[in-house]
């Protein structure tokens, strides 16, 4: 896959003149949908007909629609110039909190969305709070932030366990049928097409978050930040409370994406959405969100999340089913791309400098 | 009268001399552990001396438990602190790295079989090898970082993942076990010496490293460069090649480590071992007083505020924390160490005791 | 009071710790009319403007706005903005990655929703009347600097501003698009906007200005109607020398006999860098001591810098002592005995955090390999040699050198390159910034130097110093080697106006 994408860089330099105009928001983004659409049809055409089932394609949906939502919180961050790596840890802290509320508290599920919002927001609070008014590091203060979280999942229950609740299994069993794109089985059964409700939620983020970020002005405000923060606030934008909500936003939405990620596993356990917050920063790295800040884009961010689990379906349907070649692919699909930007951010920059 | 403030007034420098020591802030936090641990159980400081289960004398106590548990952490802080003087940022793949090392030499060691009766290559040379892949790593996020000038954590992000996946993969996910005693050696006891050997190890990495700091500019180097990247340029320095240094040289401290951590148990678990070191050793860099934006460093400091975080680690274990609950605890001390040490709050409280003094005089 | 008076600044004071920025400064700025701030590096320009714009606080005076008869204050940025005060910097304050018509209403309109068709039309129309050529939708990133720094102004513009601070906005562009911007300056001019126009670039002041205020050392020198004020008195003004006292001050410096047979110590032939400097043909004899001058941004920094290869050298053949060399980094220039103090002292020159022991030994230890370290007692003596050598004022040589006062970093700085035993030594501006007694230690120190056979090439803004102790003054104007001056020619009067340059 990374060959294709590699030549794809210098064979299409009509192409990329054409994109020289574009932003760099609207350049990366194209490039990671190419790159999906590319990768999809490549898994179609030699993995065989498994990826023509509109069922698979749910079935990424399905699974990734915790990290969806996880990966856009991330993106606003990095939009806005920071980092969040505590997200996964946020999420198990989550899972576990609910977890142990249901079953043993025996809440009902309204309650444990709110918890489950509550923990997402405190942290998205008091991590804001220290690396927009105390001018932390976001790395130290989010890492500090997984580490806090898992521990607390340890502390809160150690045992992993599944959640016996009936309203939650209700909840959580229900599916959406999506009409005529069902498959007929080897026996000839049809089966109908589904999603669930994580996915609905995941898809509404995306929507509200892609209106905050692209027709609101706290939304355009997070890439003046994140551009050149001396300039933004040159420009009369306060700097220190877009950083804040950029973070309370993120915490919110790991709390959002905590319970869907809950709703989709039905149990606690400490050792749940490991290394959800490298899932979420690759796959906003790979929906063009650049590092530095300034750049990026939601609906690339939602390509990102599906690109990189599509590798991961090709890779195990390719027969390379042991679990360490998940962690390899993901890291050498983020180490490309992180490459990718970092040398089509300098071309262009040079290209830009050339013609003046 | 006079006589007497003079006296004062000499105290307050000497003591303002001591608390201005980089070395103070982890001594001090190692002196409160250790009140702690008198107060709650003065059985705390028992060392004994036994025999294991090989005959061999032993010693054993938890003060023996935090030098010999806390040889990793020092080796790995001598690394991280050269990281984060150079680049201002700090290596969180550490922990994945020390896989892949320490997979590297079993591997080595096993040969195509993964029970093997006899070692199928020498220990130094498995060593070696495991030292060579793992400076081959350091280098690759030096580069990133020097080169494609990533910030080091994002940079690192990506064998922190990976790591552990190429550990795996590089014994076929299996786990090989050695059944020769002397590889226990390195993790364990050598027999006769009743003092874990990892001690020695730890003690031999300080005493290189501070020969090497001693016979090459290696110091002056990193600290220029992470202090004015574009004054140490114009001096002749090359600040991209001695960023990689800094990370081949904790590749090596990893290499060790490595050694040491498949040698404790003969054996590898590749999602376990030294889970969670990363953040440690950035904790022992943050401990010793170092800035984390770079430039200035302690490394006997360092290397204290290692032995301090082992220390805490022991002493939590021994109220019945469990070793999964450790982070929340380590994160409550970073977070106050971080609020602490952050300009703006010092600022704030700089500010304040100023106006404490001000209305002071004006009583 | 007059009526189309917009802004009226009395008697402004501002003291930094151990400096008197500025004391007792006037300006003027009326409606509709170009006003150039003139002044040499130093001279209080920046403050001036940095106080105006409620950067900075001032111990003392009033400033006026629009003829009223009450003082304002300025706190900030913003309050200025909101006054009508606006500032257009050198370094452009908007936001890249952001588009035109982004970056012209940010921050500054009410609501929540961003209505982008609205904002779009807008930015169009201001476009068009000012005649920029920007789409609206475009990224700012891709507009050229010049057009960058116009959609700034019209941000300013459109936030109904009556004064306009532009402070150096032409001294990255070229002329085309310098032109451009004083047509938009013109424009702005005939709406009734004063402008305040900071520049080093003399043409420019004589093609768009109408008034000169000069400064100079924190003081007012005075205001001038552009017709009063010919280009030679303008440099004498900024220099602080009257032209008709030009008793010439022959240096201390014998006039340089070149030893006909000798090779230069360093020869380059059609050098030039990626920081735009057009290529230029040098040398240096042993034991000369010679001078880079021409006004602040003329390039004088930028042909050393290439020298010594700290930017990237572009073009151009180098000889040392006859022999073909290259030199690409600053360790190449080291290696063959060329050693280059810095213009930016604080950015380029100290490591802030490193004791003065280590900042002497620095360069000389890079030279010296990174496994032959000093010892602790050879550094120590170095740098007690040094320290006393430079009359260097230290608690001690362990002092981190940032706690040190100009002065004094600048002289470890000299003692750094010193212990490397150059042929060759390059002094950007070695002596800005620091007190008078230092100053005349350098170039004594320089004098001696040469006459124990170094080369030396010194800048300085201070025409008096360069006279001094150069033999040979090579002279810049726009980023191009304009003149070399020796003999009788090196006096103020020639000097001065080879700088000025155009009309005599």
């Amino acid at each position: 896959m990374a060959k294709t994408d590699k030549k794809a860089a210098p064979a299409g330099k009509g192409f990329a003149n054409k994109l020289q105009n574009a932003s760099d928001t609207n350049l990366l983004l194209s490039i990671t949908v190419i790159v999906f659409f590319l990768m999809y049809i490549g898994a179609i055409v030699f993995q065989g007909s498994g990826f023509l089932k509109p069922q698979t394609f749910f079935n990424i949906l399905n699974n990734n629609a915790a990290l969806i939502i996880l990966a856009c919180g991330l993106s606003l961050v990095m939009i806005t110039g920071g980092i969040d790596i505590s997200v996964g840890g946020i999420t198990a802290l989550i899972s576990m909190c609910c977890a142990v509320y249901l079953d043993y508290k025996g809440g009902n599920v309204f309650v444990s969305v709110l918890i489950a919002l509550a923990i997402g927001l405190a942290f998205g609070l008091f991590q804001g709070f220290l690396v927009a008014y105390l001018d932390i590091q976001p790395f130290i203060v989010t890492l500090a932030g997984m580490f806090f979280a898992r521990g607390m999942t340890t502390i809160v229950n150690t045992k992993p366990f599944n959640v016996e609740n009936e309203a939650f299994k209700a909840l959580k069993m229900t599916r959406i049928i999506m009409p005529g794109m069902g498959s007929v089985n080897k026996k000839g059964v049809y089966i109908d097409a589904y999603i669930e409700i994580g996915v609905v939620v995941a898809i509404l983020v995306v929507l509200i978050m892609f209106c905050l970020l692209r027709w609101t002005k706290l939304g355009r405000s997070f890439y003046a930040v994140g551009g050149n923060m001396q300039s933004a606030l040159m420009l009369g934008i306060n700097v220190k409370r877009t950083k804040f909500i950029s973070h309370v936003i993120c915490g919110l939405l790991a709390g959002i994406g905590g319970f869907v990620y809950f709703l989709h596993v039905g149990s606690g356990s400490a050792s749940h959405a490991s290394g959800a917050e490298m899932d979420a920063i690759a796959s906003s790295i790979i929906g063009g969100t650049m590092l530095t800040g300034g750049v990026g884009n939601i609906v690339g961010t939602f390509f990102g999340v599906l690109s990189l689990s599509t590798i991961q379906n090709i890779v195990s349907s390719a027969g390379l089913d042991e679990a360490w070649w998940t962690g390899i692919t993901r890291a050498v699909m983020l180490c490309l791309f992180l490459v990718i930007q970092s040398v089509v951010m300098s071309a262009r920059k040079k290209r830009m400098a050339e013609n003046k | 009268m006079g006589k007497g403030e003079t006296v004062k007034a000499n105290n307050t420098n000497f003591l303002m001399k001591v608390v201005r020591n980089q070395c103070f802030i982890p001594l001090a936090a190692l002196l409160l552990l250790v009140v702690i641990n008198l107060v709650a159980d003065p059985g705390f400081f028992k060392i004994t001396l036994g025999y294991n289960a090989a005959g061999n004398p032993v010693l054993s106590g938890f003060l023996i438990t935090i030098l010999d548990s806390g040889s990793e952490l020092a080796i790995l802080a001598i690394g991280m602190t050269l990281v984060t003087a150079a680049s201002g940022g700090q290596d969180i793949s550490v922990g994945a790295a020390v896989a892949i090392a320490g997979s590297v030499l079993l591997r080595v060691l096993c040969g195509d079989n993964s029970r093997p009766e006899t070692l199928q290559a020498p220990i130094i040379v498995a060593f070696l090898v495991s030292c060579v892949v793992a400076m081959l790593f350091g280098a690759f996020n030096g580069v990133l970082v020097a080169y494609f000038k990533i910030q080091p954590m994002i940079a690192t992000l990506i064998l922190f993942t990976a790591g552990r996946s190429i550990a795996a993969w590089i014994n076929n996910n299996e786990l090989p076990v050695i059944s020769d005693p002397s590889f226990k050696y390195y993790g364990e006891f050598i027999p006769g010496i009743p003092i874990p050997t990892p001690v020695f190890i730890a003690a031999a990495c300080v005493i290189i490293i501070g020969i090497v700091l001693k016979v090459t500019n290696l110091r002056i180097y990193t600290q220029a460069v992470g202090i004015n990247q574009s004054s140490s340029r114009l001096n002749g320095l090359n600040p991209a090649l001695i960023k990689v240094l800094a990370f081949v040289i904790l590749g090596l401290c990893v290499a060790v480590v490595g050694l040491i951590k498949v040698s404790r148990i003969s054996s590898i678990n590749y999602s376990v071992i030294a889970k969670d070191i990363e953040m440690d050793a950035i904790l022992a860099v943050a401990l010793g007083g170092n800035a984390l934006s770079g430039g200035k460093f302690n490394m006997t400091a360092s290397i204290i505020g290692a032995y301090v975080i082992q220390f805490l680690t022991t002493t939590l274990y021994k109220f019945q924390v469990q070793s999964d609950a450790l982070p929340a605890y380590k994160a409550v001390v970073v977070i106050i160490l971080v609020v602490v040490s952050a300009p703006t709050v010092r600022e704030y409280f700089s500010n304040f005791t100023k106006k404490l003094k001000l209305s002071k005089e004006v009583a | 009071m007059e009526d189309n008076i917009v802004l009226k600044m009395r008697n402004i004071h501002k003291i930094f710790p151990g400096v008197r920025a500025l004391q007792g400064v006037d300006f003027t700025l009326r409606k509709g009319e170009i006003h150039a701030l003139m002044g040499e590096n130093g001279a209080g320009k920046s403050t001036l403007i940095k106080v105006l714009t409620g950067v900075y606080g001032k111990e003392e005076g009033e400033i006026f706005l629009d003829g009223n008869e009450g003082a304002v204050n300025i706190h900030s940025p913003q309050d200025a903005q909101k006054m009508g005060i606006s500032t257009v910097y050198q370094e452009i304050t908007l936001c890249p990655n952001l588009s035109v018509a982004e970056n012209m209403f940010i921050g500054r309109t009410a609501g929540a929703v961003q209505n982008w068709k609205k904002m779009n039309t807008d930015t169009e129309k201001i476009l068009q009347s000012l005649d920029i050529p920007a789409k609206p939708t475009q990224q700012l990133e891709s507009c050229s600097i010049a057009v960058q720094q116009m959609i700034a102004i019209a941000r300013a513009v459109d936030m109904d501003c009556k004064v306009l601070i532009l402070d150096e906005p032409t001294s990255s562009l070229d002329e085309q698009e310098v032109a451009k911007l004083f047509k938009l300056m013109r424009d702005l001019r005939s709406r009734g906007v004063g402008i305040i126009f900071v520049t080093h670039f003399l043409d420019q002041v004589y093609e768009v200005c109408d008034r000169i205020t000069v400064m100079r050392d924190g003081k007012l020198v005075g205001e001038y109607e552009i017709k009063d004020l010919p280009r030679v008195q303008l440099v004498s003004k900024m220099l602080g020398k009257e032209l008709d006292d030009l008793s010439d001050i022959k240096g201390d410096q014998q006039a340089f006999k070149k030893d006909a047979k000798a090779v230069p110590v360093f020869e380059a032939e059609n050098l030039s860098s990626d920081a735009g400097i057009k290529p230029f043909d040098f040398h240096i004899e042993k034991g000369e001591v010679n001078g880079f001058t021409g006004l602040l941004g003329s390039g004088r920094s930028e042909c050393v810098r290439a020298i010594f290869g700290a930017d990237r050298v572009t073009s151009g053949h180098v000889k040392v002592n006859g022999k073909s060399v290259k030199i690409s980094k600053p360790i190449d220039a080291m290696k063959n005995g060329i050693a280059y103090l810095p213009e930016d002292r604080k950015m380029d020159g100290i490591v802030g955090d490193l004791s003065v022991r280590d900042n002497i030994i620095l360069a000389q230890q890079v030279l010296k390999g990174f496994f032959k370290p000093f010892s602790k007692a050879e550094a120590n003596k170095v740098a007690d040699e040094y320290i006393k050598l430079l009359n260097i004022k230290t608690a001690s040589k362990d002092t981190p050198i940032k706690s040190l006062s100009g002065g004094n970093q600048q002289k470890v700085i000299l003692a750094r390159w010193l212990f490397t035993h150059p042929e060759y030594l390059i002094l950007d501006e070695p002596t800005r910034g620091i007190d008078v007694g230092t100053k005349v230690d350098i170039q004594k120190l320089v004098l001696k130097l040469a006459s124990e056979g170094m080369s030396v090439t010194f800048i300085s803004s201070e025409l008096d110093e360069m006279l001094r102790t150069c033999s040979r003054l090579v002279v810049m104007r726009d980023r191009k080697m304009v003149g070399e001056l020796t003999g009788e020619d090196l006096n103020q009067k020639t000097v001065m106006s080879t700088i000025a340059g155009g009309d005599k």
